[in-house]
């Protein structure tokens, strides 16, 4: 009796934990997706409401109408798209030399790309903008593809290269007895099995480049090629009582749901990258 | 383990010939690869390093001047720059201290099997998943003094505060404001890792120890905690490096104003605003010389406990 009375209270704290971890997590979404739903008459106004009074859409029209977001999503969408697409391509070639191939020097070029998984961005960041002005690519989507390539490519290597060397050991051998090229092998055998590989480096360098700031900011300057994260960043650049905040929540949410789809889809293999990410190193 | 390699196989001819074969394989596949890292981060590196000799600005058509480590004594005898150091590993310390804490209560109450299970997981990814750019934003509208739902919350629901505060305009508050967003936002990463770390940990070293007598309490110090060792440390050196380098969340929530000017985010207003890329340069290399420290704490750290 005594026991199963101890039961229910341990299970009632422990559903009490995972509801205060719960609300935790999501309240700061939650807090967006109301608030984005709110008239500005009703934003500004206290006490606070915790639900949307009169709900309205009007925020997510006037940032659908205002050209500057739409560009922005756009420029954000190719960005990221382009640089997972030459990561990949760069990155399965050094992965499948590193994780598969003997050849003198592969421990320096492996430890060289691991350091630079851990690569401050910063540290480079006045090199890299005097190189984006030679280059004469400063505001355009090509100074971010190329500069996103300091923390996609090393990542994309060492992560692929651990999915490489996971796959079984004679596949090569029975390859080559079948008189198959080296070239042959790695792009029919060994590239196909690498597969979920790819799908999960390529997540984790999409939500990377989508995510990043700091380069953005630094080598754009105009609305035309701003990437999102800036957008919405410079939304607040007037005066403090002016900032639309409605607006800004509207598009946080906008934002929010891509990546939200991607997280629900392939949560366990993000979980496995990530996880690959860190524990392995 | 490369090194042996090649000698290491047979001395047929044919193998020889193959392994030449592969060798030149591996080299030519590495070249791509190779040629972006050297481009884009090793010889920005040691421009960096370079220019950090010279008065040297951006978007200036006058000569790099020479001035041998000028920029370096300036640099260190600036008040803002230690501040800004202080600054940063408060933050550090702070952030990473409580994401391992409440990213360990987190692994452990996901970690058992309970109805919806999957679905917290999943709700763990989305802050992590987020730009940070874009929860500094929504954080920021939540800290409003006015009209934030968390001076609302706490003057008037539980009203535990006198009066609404400024959070993030207040020398006092805005650091540790940044800590908490910085906690939402990458404890589930910490929990995560915790996790695959938990799930490691065979099922029978617990329920041997519960015929024995231990409590859950006991378990957690004596199994839990020396198993999850190596996981607990990688994902304490990638925060640490991490947060180290914060720049988005000051950048946004306080541009660096009421205490919270960070390393990075005087680097870049140096470098980028003030167009002072000798001098900027050097607090790039002195960010390094920092997160190099860290690091050699770290390993010379674990490395002791090793042997002990």
């Amino acid at each position: 009796m005594a026991g199963q009375r101890k039961n229910v209270w341990r299970d009632l704290l422990f559903w009490f934990i995972v509801i205060v971890i719960a609300i935790y997590t999501l309240f700061p979404f939650y807090w967006a997706v109301a608030s984005s739903f709110t008239p500005a008459s009703a934003l500004f106004t206290t006490p606070v409401h915790y639900f949307p009074e009169n709900p309205t859409a009007s925020a997510y029209i006037t940032i659908f109408n205002n050209p500057d977001f739409r560009r922005a999503l756009l420029n954000s969408a190719i960005v990221a798209i382009t640089t997972v697409v030459i990561s990949l391509v760069i990155g399965a070639f050094g992965a499948y030399a590193l994780g598969r191939l003997r050849f003198r020097g592969r421990s320096i070029v492996l430890y060289t790309i691991l350091s630079m998984t851990m690569f401050p961005a910063i540290a480079i960041l006045g090199s890299l903008f005097t190189m984006v002005r030679a280059l004469g690519i400063y505001n355009t989507p090509y100074a971010l593809i190329l500069t996103y390539m300091t923390f996609t490519l090393p990542f994309t290597i060492w992560v692929l290269s651990n999915f490489f060397k996971s796959l079984p050991l004679d596949l090569e051998q029975a390859a080559y007895v079948d008189g198959a090229t080296p070239f042959q092998t790695f792009y029919m055998i060994l590239l196909p099995l690498t597969a979920p590989g790819l799908v999960t480096t390529g997540l984790l360098a999409f939500i990377g480049a989508w995510n990043e700031f700091l380069y953005a900011l630094t080598f754009t300057i105009d609305a035309r090629t701003r990437t999102v994260p800036v957008a919405i960043a410079l939304f607040s650049g007037e005066q403090e009582f002016e900032i639309p905040w409605a607006d800004i929540m509207a598009a946080a949410v906008v934002v929010t749901i891509p990546l939200v789809i991607l997280v629900l889809v392939f949560q366990q293999r993000l979980v496995e990258g990530l996880t690959a990410g860190a524990v392995k190193g | 383990m490369a090194t042996q390699a090649v000698p290491a196989r047979p001395t047929k001819r044919a193998l020889s010939e193959q392994a030449r074969r592969e060798e030149r394989l591996a080299y030519l596949f590495l070249i791509p690869s190779l040629l972006v890292v050297i481009g884009v981060a090793f010889y920005p590196l040691f421009n960096t390093i370079y220019v950090t000799f010279f008065d040297a600005r951006l978007g200036s058509s006058r000569a790099w001047e020479y001035v041998g480590l000028e920029n370096y004594t300036r640099l260190l005898a600036s008040a803002q720059w230690w501040e800004a150091v202080w600054n940063t590993i408060r933050f550090t310390v702070a952030s990473v201290f409580f994401e391992l804490v409440l990213g360990m209560c987190i692994a452990l109450v996901v970690n058992s099997k309970f109805p919806g299970r999957g679905l917290m997981r999943t709700a763990m990814l989305v802050p992590w998943a987020i730009p940070t750019a874009i929860s500094s934003q929504m954080w920021k509208w939540m800290y409003h003094d006015v009209f934030g739902v968390l001076n609302d919350f706490f003057t008037r629901i539980v009203p535990i505060l006198p009066a609404k505060i400024a959070w993030i305009a207040n020398a006092d508050t805005a650091i540790w404001a940044l800590v908490a967003v910085d906690v939402w936002k990458t404890t589930p990463f910490m929990a995560l890792l915790l996790l695959a770390g938990l799930q490691l940990i065979p099922g029978d070293i617990y329920e041997a120890a519960s015929v024995d007598g231990a409590n859950g309490w006991r378990q957690f110090w004596t199994i839990t905690l020396p198993n999850l060792r190596s996981a607990i440390v990688v994902a304490l050196i990638f925060r640490t490096l991490d947060a180290l380098r914060v720049f988005d969340l000051v950048w946004i929530m306080t541009s660096g104003a009421f205490n919270t000017e960070t390393m990075a985010t005087m680097n870049q207003r140096n470098l980028i605003q003030f167009q002072q890329l000798g001098y900027g340069s050097t607090i790039s290399v002195a960010i390094f010389v920092v997160i190099a420290l860290f690091v050699v704490l770290y390993i010379t750290t674990i490395f002791k406990d090793e042997e002990v």
